[in-house]
């Protein structure tokens, strides 16, 4: 049996997070080469605003999102919000992975670079490149156990025109998450974007969300609840104006997809 | 100083005459299984395994890195490793056997040759017979064999909630490729 051991062996950890998300924030996970993610998601309104508005159900923002695999490190996505009639732009690259045997590595890294641009008309209307903004991430995560992943997220995030124009342009934050399974199927996830004191307005709050995320076939879905409408990075790391302390608090849900377009399984 | 080196060298040209004609080891391999579903046939394949044949006592070994079979979809393979297989906590799939038919590698040939024994999947041991053809060969073996497994025998859960019906049986092909064993 010693015979048939292959020294050079390495073991990647595979499904630090579920899926491409840990809820709002990129996850360093990458969809597979040559796969494709279709995302659908919707924000509903603050559940404060009560039984009339039946808890928020009655209004909603979403987002359309199209990822595919380049190959089995970048990935390419877009996605179009209703909210402030955004679209994004984004691409991935797993730079480290998470791996034991003959190459040990004890954690994922992945890059992350995304464009934004806000087409919602306003007065006076604002140059497209006044409506621009731009993140890079650096996506460090550690599966500590199975059942158990943490995430690292620091981030960059520049406005070329802020909301209020004391706001710096140049937003540092650092986002946290992490997710716990239940079951084989089934995870609490929880994401925490802080951002660094004294660079933007003190109504904005900081971004907290937790979800459930529940994994059945080809789909996985996350229901969750955020304290941010947006569901790009400027809008939740940086704009978000609800608190969950005054139950500004939004249900909400990821549901994804995923499609094949390999030929041959190799 | 002398005799430290040829002490050594004596050994393995010893170990690599004895073993040459006794064990074959795997040059290239490819364990493939296929399950039909309604949605999306749940195939992949798996380039990674590694076996011996110890032809002084029949024994037969595989051993199959279960993370390493790959899919058309990703999350599928995810799923795969995850939930069905678990192959963080079970990384390899083994079969040790002992092959029941006598074997002459002197005249090359096809014969049909069979095996008797111990099947691990998913942490879960089946004792079973397989069967296949060994393709014999100048200084080479092919071992080929196409057999089922039921995801039960090795207590591999189907949920309930899943959108697509999962087979309960899963059909699996191997194609092994020996050569003399050189340590």
């Amino acid at each position: 049996m010693k015979l048939v051991s292959d020294s050079n062996e390495v073991f990647v950890k595979t499904a630090t997070f579920k899926a491409t998300r840990i809820i709002n924030g990129h996850s360093v996970e990458t969809v597979g080469k040559n796969n494709m993610d279709f995302i659908i998601s919707h924000r509903f309104d603050r559940i404060n605003r009560g039984f009339e508005e039946f808890f928020g159900l009655d209004a909603a923002t979403n987002r359309l999102g199209l990822e595919y695999g380049l190959n089995d490190r970048l990935m390419i996505g877009l996605g179009r919000s209703s909210f402030q009639k955004t679209f994004d732009y984004f691409a991935k690259y797993k730079l480290l992975r998470q791996s034991s045997g003959s190459a040990s590595i004890p954690l994922s890294v992945t890059l992350f670079g995304g464009y934004a641009i806000r087409t919602q008309k306003t007065t006076p209307q604002l140059s497209g490149s006044d409506r621009s903004s731009y993140t890079a991430q650096l996506l460090i995560a550690r599966k500590f156990s199975e059942a158990f992943s943490l995430q690292l997220s620091p981030t960059l995030i520049h406005r070329n025109r802020a909301d209020i124009f004391t706001d710096n342009k140049t937003v540092i934050a650092t986002g946290i998450g992490g997710r716990m399974k239940l079951t084989k199927r089934t995870s609490l996830n929880g994401e925490y974007n802080y951002v660094l004191p004294n660079q933007i307005d003190d109504n904005y709050k900081n971004n907290l969300s937790f979800s459930f995320d529940l994994e059945t076939g080809g789909h996985v879905f996350q229901l969750l609840f955020t304290n941010s409408f947006g569901m790009t990075e400027r809008q939740f790391i940086t704009e978000t104006d609800g608190s969950w302390g005054s139950g500004d608090i939004h249900f909400g849900f990821n549901i994804s997809r995923t499609f094949s377009f390999e030929k041959k399984s190799k | 100083m002398k005799q430290y080196l040829i002490l050594p060298a004596f050994i393995l040209i010893f170990n690599f005459a004895s073993a040459q004609n006794k064990l074959y080891s795997s040059s290239k391999s490819e364990i493939s299984f296929f399950s039909k579903a309604p949605l999306e046939d749940i195939e992949a394949k798996n380039t990674r395994a590694n076996s011996i044949i110890n032809l002084s006592n029949r024994e037969l070994v595989v051993r199959i890195p279960v993370a390493q079979f790959q899919f058309k979809n990703k999350l599928m393979q995810q799923h795969f490793n995850e939930n069905y297989m678990e192959s963080e906590k079970y990384p390899y799939a083994t079969f040790k056997g002992k092959i029941n038919e006598e074997l002459d590698l002197s005249k090359t040939g096809i014969y049909s040759v069979s095996s008797s024994g111990v099947l691990n999947i998913h942490g879960v041991e089946q004792e079973r017979k397989l069967s296949g053809k060994l393709t014999v060969g100048e200084k080479s073996l092919v071992l080929e064999a196409i057999f089922e497994v039921l995801l039960v025998d090795h207590k591999i859960e189907i949920p309930k909630l899943v959108f697509k019906k999962i087979a309960e049986k899963i059909e699996v092909s191997t194609t092994i490729n020996y050569s003399p064993y050189v340590k």
